[in-house]
């Protein structure tokens, strides 16, 4: 057993919505041009966010089974790193609590949404990804009948991509989840966004099936910024898991050209 | 779609006959002055102008920035300020156009409800480039909060911009950089 402090959770999560919000991975940084990169640029040496929407923080923990938190709330010190990144880094404060009516800010960002796995070993690893409103209110879920299969699949992505037009922020990543539940499909089409941009798939069918949507997105024609061009997506990333005999759950979740994530192991 | 040009200067609150003039793809540069306002301060205008209030800022001629900008960081005029998707304004729009509101900046196609209220009261929608707050923020030169200061980043900011970077998506004679930009690179079925 080996214990680490709540503590070092908030700080670490702190920290990474703090640099996610000003420092563009490299992999990304690589598929941007002209004023996307100027602007990379300004905010990397200005400490600027790179989006004024700096999101709604999504926070991954994946667990070894062997690490015991000790001094609080897990959970609990997610939400302070959270709050005091927020606030430290002079990010903007973008969550309304009660959706569907008042609708007042929670006023630092929290609560975050978080997933939990656990997995073997005595680390911990923490992924902030902050997801702006823009991409992920253009998320799609199909509940595809089995009879529909590969080319179901094409066309309902395809489509969702198409009638997102120029609000997500093309050039987007566009994350796709096949199979499970309804919800696990959505979970697996968020996490595959967390893939290094562009890597295929280790299953080439499912590589092939990655490369097949990139193409015919990119033959749309809504380009950068929805101006018109051939690149309307950066990237495809499918990710699958078994599902019922009845079902075939497609899931779509759209992340802007500003893909902003981090992580760190503690 | 127009090839890109030099950029075109212009100055808001705008001039009728500016507005008319220009076309789906030109390139602006916008001096002057931009009121900033998304989901929450429009909600509140638009509810206000229907009880009969008067709004917290003459319309007249005024540009609308969908935006929400970053806190600035001490000694700085403003955060990162890039646009939001203009499509959720779009039920609030027809209405700011009757009352005088002449541009609008964001990012994101409009209803067709919108466009035709483009037409009908001509005026003029810009987008600016998503994703690129930082660089954006640069051309803003003084920010203040005139209205709805509870709302804090989504409050009614009046911006001085100098040179601020925009391309014309809707013009008042019905042209669409974003239909024709998409048809000029459709391949395929």
């Amino acid at each position: 057993m080996r214990e680490i402090p709540v503590e070092k959770v908030a700080e670490t999560v702190a920290r990474l919505c703090q640099e996610a919000n000003s420092d563009l991975g490299e992999d990304v940084l690589a598929a941007l041009r002209s004023a996307l990169l100027e602007n990379a640029r300004i905010a990397r040496e200005e400490s600027v966010p790179i989006c004024q929407d700096c999101g709604i923080a999504v926070v991954f923990l994946e667990i070894g089974q062997d690490v015991h938190f000790v001094g609080g709330n897990l959970y609990e010190a997610v939400r302070a790193g959270v709050a005091d990144g927020y606030a430290l880094g002079y990010l903007r404060k973008s969550v309304v609590r009660q959706p569907f009516s008042a609708r007042v800010n929670t006023g630092d960002n929290a609560p975050p949404v978080i997933y939990t796995d656990i997995v073997p070993g005595d680390r911990a690893k923490i992924i902030v990804m902050v997801k702006g409103g823009g991409a992920e209110n253009m998320s799609r879920l199909a509940m595809l009948t089995p009879s529909q299969g590969r080319e179901g699949v094409v066309e309902s992505v395809v489509r969702a991509v198409d009638e997102a037009g120029s609000n997500p922020c093309p050039p987007v990543i566009v994350g796709v989840g096949i199979g499970g539940t309804a919800d696990a499909a959505m979970v697996l089409a968020k996490k595959v966004l967390l893939r290094k941009v562009g890597e295929p798939h280790a299953d080439p069918e499912v590589a092939s099936l990655e490369a097949e949507l990139l193409d015919k997105i990119n033959a749309i024609g809504i380009g950068p910024s929805g101006l018109g061009g051939r690149m309307t997506a950066l990237a495809v990333h499918v990710e699958v898991f078994p599902t019922h005999i009845a079902s075939l759950p497609v899931a779509v979740n759209l992340q802007c050209h500003a893909a902003r994530h981090r992580e760190a192991v503690l | 779609m127009k090839e890109t040009g030099a950029p075109i200067r212009i100055t808001s609150p705008l001039d009728d006959r500016v507005v008319k003039s220009l076309r789906a793809g030109d390139q602006v540069r916008i001096t002057g002055v931009l009121y900033t306002a998304r989901d929450a301060a429009h909600k509140r205008l638009v509810d206000g102008l229907k009880k009969g209030e008067s709004p917290p800022f003459d319309l007249t001629g005024q540009t609308i920035y969908y935006v929400g900008p970053t806190p600035a960081r001490p000694g700085r005029v403003i955060g990162s300020a890039g646009p939001t998707t203009s499509g959720r304004m779009d039920s609030y729009t027809p209405l700011l156009l009757a009352h005088g509101v002449k541009g609008m900046i964001g990012k994101g196609q409009r209803s067709e409800s919108v466009k035709e209220a483009i037409g009908k009261y001509k005026a003029i929608y810009f987008a600016a480039v998503g994703g690129a707050g930082a660089l954006i923020s640069r051309s803003i030169k003084k920010s203040e909060v005139i209205a709805y200061a509870d709302l804090g980043a989504e409050a009614i900011h009046r911006l001085e911009v100098e040179e601020f970077p925009a391309i014309v998506i809707n013009d008042t004679e019905g042209g669409d950089l974003y239909e024709e930009g998409k048809a000029k690179y459709r391949r395929g079925g």
